[in-house]
């Protein structure tokens, strides 16, 4: 793993004292797909160290094109966490966001993403985009695992810079899969539901 | 087997009051885990399990405790106060993560964490001149910039309580745990001559009696405890408990005095206070985990050892314990 990869492990653990549970679902590098709510900045970093060495190595977290290309600085550590940029504003047939990432998991990655598609201002999870239904569809062999990141939304809230180093949370849940002939909008709902339902346990 | 301990080393050991008075404690504690460990093992049904695991708890605890204060004798004044420093963070991030508070205090807890509290140690580590600065710092001028940065970000609501919220989690996760390890810079005179003891000896009197008082009120309320003081805050806190706890407190903490420079009365008088805190912080921090409505602060986030729950009494004996000795001892 790169250096820098190694820093902002540490530094994101530091920071947001993150405990990880693990309920009814063990770490493993099996291909994944690490559904979460999105509150923060740092949660794709926070939810990529928290999982085992091993199971890092293979898990690519997805982030947008626009954002971490912008400078040296940020292609710098989307590169190190081997993020997949994903081009939000020229999508082509063929060239979609979910076969982008169905393309570069090939038979090896994990992905992390954030269905809500951009963070919260309020801390209320938002609608999820129809990628993960896709997702799940087009590769049913892929585990969609439901991932709650708890308080870290006050570590680094949006539009702020400075982190203040509260505990958080996270919490993994049991894998899930696109059920035969299960419409769109319903395991949407039964995807939002199931993040939800770590919130509590 | 016989193992063999190097003269000088064992020398050092007997000549220093202090090291005597740890290795009491080391023995004890390990006759004590090892007692655990026996309950532990015993057939179910002979002795209640909850009992023996609330018991094995607080050895870890103990155990804890003893690790940071060897640290800090071993590590020398300035290792203490990082070592403090970093107790205090770590409780003020659990005090902060239970408090509810909004986007518009975010600014204001970045300076209460990363500047009033390593503000704190580096006054206090500065030594006996700086007391009249860092006994003020946090109480008046961090009091005075709290409410001041919010009022910055425009969000009224709820204002005043979210100011003296993370006030009083300054207040008593740093401000107050901070005169532990200044214990360690203290200048004290006996009879008009510097006392010629050992600073951490004094530290580690201060841990002693605050850990042992808890134990004595929690013993005497097993015992002899009827009237619960308020049930709602503490169902197990009774007058009996805490009066004898206090009273025999008193005496124990006469038994201790060899490491330290007091009398028989000061000894005395200086434990059952440290005892009346403890129970005080005890009560008050219930009163904050009821209010938000956890049992202890460890549950606040999963998986977390509430490291709050362990030092409550400490913070609240500290000061008072620091400025009597500083009252009748300081030239």
């Amino acid at each position: 793993m790169h250096l820098t990869a190694h820093v902002l492990t540490l530094l994101a653990k530091l920071f947001s004292g993150a405990s990880v549970r693990w309920v009814d679902c063990q770490p493993d590098a099996c291909q994944r797909v690490y559904f979460a709510n999105h509150t923060s900045h740092l949660d794709a970093v926070v939810l990529w160290s928290s999982l085992p060495r091993h199971v890092r190595a293979v898990t690519r977290p997805v982030a947008a094109k626009d954002y971490w290309e912008k400078n040296a600085l940020r292609r710098h550590v989307a590169w190190s966490l081997n993020t997949l940029l994903i081009d939000r504003k020229n999508i082509k047939v063929h060239q979609s966001p979910v076969d982008l990432m169905l393309r570069e998991v090939a038979d090896k990655h994990s992905l992390i993403i954030f269905p809500e598609g951009g963070r919260s201002n309020t801390g209320e999870m938002g609608e999820f985009k129809s990628g993960l239904y896709y997702i799940g569809k087009k590769r049913p062999d892929l585990e969609l695992v439901p991932v709650y990141i708890d308080n870290l939304n006050r570590v680094l809230p949006r539009g702020e810079f400075l982190p203040v180093p509260l505990l958080s949370s996270i919490t993994i849940g049991p894998p899930m899969w696109l059920e035969a002939g299960e419409p769109k909008k319903a395991f949407l709902t039964r995807a939002q539901n199931a993040v939800k339902r770590l919130k509590d346990i | 087997m016989w193992i063999q301990v190097p003269a000088p080393l064992l020398l050092a050991v007997m000549q220093s009051p202090t090291r005597w008075l740890l290795g009491v404690v080391l023995g004890v504690l390990a006759v004590l885990s090892l007692l655990g460990r026996f309950l532990r093992e015993r057939p179910e049904g002979t002795v209640n399990p909850a009992l023996v695991r609330k018991f094995n708890q607080r050895m870890r605890a103990w155990w804890l405790m003893t690790a940071i204060l060897v640290a800090a004798m071993l590590l020398g004044r300035n290792g203490a106060m990082v070592l403090f420093f970093c107790l205090s963070f770590w409780a003020l991030r659990e005090f902060i993560t239970m408090t509810p508070t909004r986007r518009g205090d975010h600014r204001a807890l970045f300076w209460v964490f990363f500047l009033c509290t390593p503000l704190q140690y580096v006054l206090v580590a500065m030594g006996q001149e700086w007391y009249g600065v860092y006994s003020i710092m946090i109480p008046v001028y961090a009091s005075l910039f709290v409410p001041a940065r919010i009022t910055i970000s425009g969000d009224p609501k709820r204002f005043l309580e979210r100011s003296a919220k993370i006030q009083f989690g300054l207040l008593i996760c740093v401000y107050a745990l901070s005169y532990a390890p200044a214990l360690l810079t203290l200048e004290l005179k006996v009879d008009n001559a510097p006392w010629d003891g050992d600073y951490s000896g004094l530290l580690f009197y201060f841990f002693l009696i605050v850990q042992l008082g808890d134990l004595l009120q929690f013993a005497w309320d097993k015992l002899v405890g009827k009237t619960v003081i308020a049930p709602a805050i503490n169902a197990s806190r009774t007058w009996e408990g805490f009066i004898g706890g206090v009273l025999s407190m008193a005496i124990l903490g006469i038994t201790l005095k060899w490491v330290t420079p007091f009398g028989y009365v000061e000894a005395a008088v200086l434990s059952a206070t440290v005892a009346v805190m403890g129970f005080c912080g005890a009560m008050t921090m219930s009163a904050i985990k009821r209010d938000r409505g956890v049992t202890d602060y460890g549950t606040l986030v999963q998986g977390h050892a509430g490291l709050l729950d362990r030092i409550d009494s400490l913070c609240f004996a500290a000061p008072v314990f620091y400025h009597m000795v500083r009252f009748l001892y300081h030239g």
